[in-house]
């Protein structure tokens, strides 16, 4: 590894650090910014009451103890108890809730990379064949429509006409709508993607040396063609991890699946203070982190890349 | 001029030369060869490729089309997008108008049609409320519309500024600008806004009330103010890296030599210059700002009710797709119809305007 490459890894690092610390301040004094306090709802309950429960969440103390308190228990990857779910701790239920969350965003992702990549290379073989414009026509409608709409199409179509997939996302074979309506989008911005850099790349000499040479077509387009096709795919998987985890917020919902991003709509809709500011902070971490990795992935894959 | 008839007739095979080769050019023959071009600007250089692109003047022609239509539609429509028809003054709601099908009458018209009155047709039915669907469409549009040109306009204004000052000044103003810059590109975008549209949505209704502000909705603000905390950091990227490299032309060190200040320098010698780059952004800007805003309404944080949004629409379509899923069909097209067109324009305007694609 050079020394440039570990400065710039040691640059990002920080980065990466100072944001998340930035978005655990920024959630904590935006969710603090809120007048009045959380119990103060529906039915206004006695002073006593009152009293006893900021004490309990430590909200009588001055904001700035509240802040360094809050601070220590998130590294501890501690979040406080739920105000509305009784006795559950935020922590739990998005570990709960992540379990399920990532299984679903893991397979869409995988599936959108590795359908992208077939399906774009196809288009660049064929390049202004039929198969390429129907393939070219239907990523670019595809990369139109919003999460929520490929997921309520999708609702419609297999469990409302065809009835083929069960529209809870508890049942058996009920993650393969999700992982569906997640992965469109990805898979046919990388489709574009690869079409472009692939087209780019087999226009090139040594394409055509190793052509001349006589190496079977597959095999120049496996192992000559993709490799460098595949770079600036690598580019997308951090932007395609950050749509996942906010696009799964709302197909959870729609799909009924038991995961983090349900439990985030629901807290929302509840203003489950803690949980809001919880999951923000773990989604939001989870987002630099993945950022950070591919960004790092990427330099260390491709060494022609500036690293200025 | 013709004196081909005076001169001795030529020799095949003699090396004579053939006067009439040496003639003086006419005007006519002068003109021929005289092939000038009108002289072009930049803009309408792009302007003519971009016309020749078939994709991308259609999804001009159906954005033209789509304002056209929510802007002068709800004006001449019969029907409000907030009007209950089956609720009039001092009678029982008339249940009737609720949930109907396209191109159903409720009871009391049906009696004026039968009384010989013409009464406009609801395209799209009604919904569970008994609104007129297709002018709640519509109006859905309208809004969507909005929001994606005044976040453009927003990005824009704010980026240009940002990204020019750190362009121009370099050094450690840049740095300094551009380490915020960086902080902010990393948050997380969607996150911070649904969280912003939590905050503000409860800070902002007490403060707001009675003003005129307050028929716009918090929800509309607080996605205006989100817009402008976090989305401009990409357009201040891009205008900061153009400055940069366009700053070390000659010309801009004969405008500096003939002292003028860097906010003439900005203005007139090196924003000019990055106009396409700005363009083809700002074109892309909109239908993410689309995206974004009927996301959050999807979600219940973008416009307040009654005022629909496309995505408030396939929200509230949701809970009746196995009854009318036609509720939910027509707001998903329409937001995906708006969203395509602006996507193929704004890579048409790249085509078109990016000087480095040109063949």
């Amino acid at each position: 590894m050079s020394s440039k490459l570990a400065l710039y890894i040691c640059k990002r690092l920080v980065l990466a650090v100072i944001t998340i610390f930035l978005i655990i301040t920024i959630t904590f004094f935006a969710m603090h910014s809120i007048p009045g306090n959380p119990f103060l709802k529906e039915k206004a309950p006695s002073a006593a009451v009152t009293a006893a429960l900021e004490a309990k969440y430590g909200l009588d103390k001055p904001l700035s103890q509240q802040y360094t308190t809050y601070l220590k228990d998130v590294l501890k990857f501690d979040f406080g108890p739920s105000i509305k779910q009784r006795g559950r701790n935020v922590s739990t239920i998005i570990m709960n809730g992540f379990k399920v969350s990532a299984k679903l965003g893991g397979t869409a992702a995988g599936s959108a990379i590795v359908l992208g990549l077939i399906f774009g290379s196809i288009a660049a073989v064929f390049h202004n064949k039929v198969i390429d414009k129907v393939i070219m026509f239907i990523s670019t409608a595809m990369v139109a429509m919003p999460s929520f709409i490929i997921a309520t199409l999708v609702l419609l179509i297999f469990c409302v006409n065809l009835k083929l997939f069960p529209a809870n996302g508890n049942e058996p074979g009920g993650l393969v709508l999700p992982i569906i309506s997640l992965a469109l989008y990805p898979m046919s911005y990388i489709i574009r993607l690869t079409r472009s850099s692939m087209l780019d790349v087999l226009g090139q000499d040594y394409i055509r040396t190793a052509r001349a040479k006589g190496v079977k077509p597959p095999k120049v387009l496996f192992k000559h063609a993709l490799r460098n096709a595949v770079i600036p795919v690598v580019t997308y998987a951090g932007p395609m991890i950050a749509y996942i985890i906010t696009g799964s917020l709302v197909v959870e919902k729609i799909l009924a699946v038991p995961g983090l991003g349900k439990e985030f709509i629901s807290s929302i809709v509840n203003r489950d203070y803690t949980m809001i500011m919880g999951t923000t902070i773990f989604l939001a971490a989870l987002i630099v982190i993945m950022m950070l990795i591919t960004d790092i992935l990427y330099k260390v894959f491709d060494p022609r890349i500036d690293l200025s | 001029m013709n004196n081909q008839d005076t001169m001795p007739k030529k020799n095949l095979l003699s090396f004579q030369l053939n006067l009439k080769d040496f003639e003086k050019a006419t005007d006519d023959e002068k003109l021929q060869q005289v092939r000038m071009s009108e002289s072009t600007t930049f803009f309408k250089d792009g302007m003519r490729r971009l016309r020749k692109n078939k994709i991308a003047m259609a999804s001009l022609s159906i954005i033209i089309l789509i304002a056209l239509i929510v802007t002068f539609v709800p004006m001449v429509y019969p029907y409000t997008y907030e009007q209950q028809l089956g609720v009039a003054q001092g009678k029982r709601i008339d249940k009737t108008y609720n949930n109907l099908a396209p191109f159903e009458y409720g009871e009391t018209e049906l009696e004026r049609i039968a009384n010989g009155e013409k009464i406009f047709p609801h395209i799209f039915g009604t919904d569970a409320s008994g609104r007129d669907y297709a002018i709640r469409v519509i109006y859905g549009g309208r809004i969507s519309l909005l929001v994606g040109f005044f976040a453009a306009i927003i990005v824009l204004i704010i980026g240009i500024v940002y990204g020019s000052i750190a362009g121009y000044f370099g050094g450690r103003v840049d740095l300094f600008m551009m380490r915020i810059v960086d902080i902010i590109y990393s948050l997380p975008d969607m996150l911070m806004i649904i969280l912003f549209s939590v905050v503000l949505k409860q800070t902002l209704t007490p403060a707001i009330e009675g003003t005129t502000l307050a028929k716009m909705g918090t929800d509309m603000i607080s996605i205006f103010i989100v817009f402008a905390i976090l989305y401009w950091v990409g357009m201040a990227r891009l205008v900061r890296g153009q400055i940069l490299s366009i700053k070390q032309q000659e010309y801009v060190l004969a405008a500096r030599s003939l002292g003028a200040k860097p906010r003439r320098i900005i203005q007139k010698h090196l924003l000019p210059n990055c106009m396409s780059v700005i363009i083809i952004s700002t074109a892309l800007q909109i239908p993410s700002a689309i995206f974004t805003e009927s996301y959050l309404s999807f979600l219940g944080l973008g416009v307040s009710i009654p005022m629909p949004s496309l995505g408030s629409l396939a929200s509230d379509a949701l809970a009746g797709i196995y009854t009318y899923p036609y509720r939910l069909i027509i707001p998903a097209i329409s937001i995906w119809l708006i969203v395509l067109s602006f996507n193929l324009l704004g890579d048409g305007l790249r085509d078109a305007f990016d000087p480095k694609l040109k063949k």
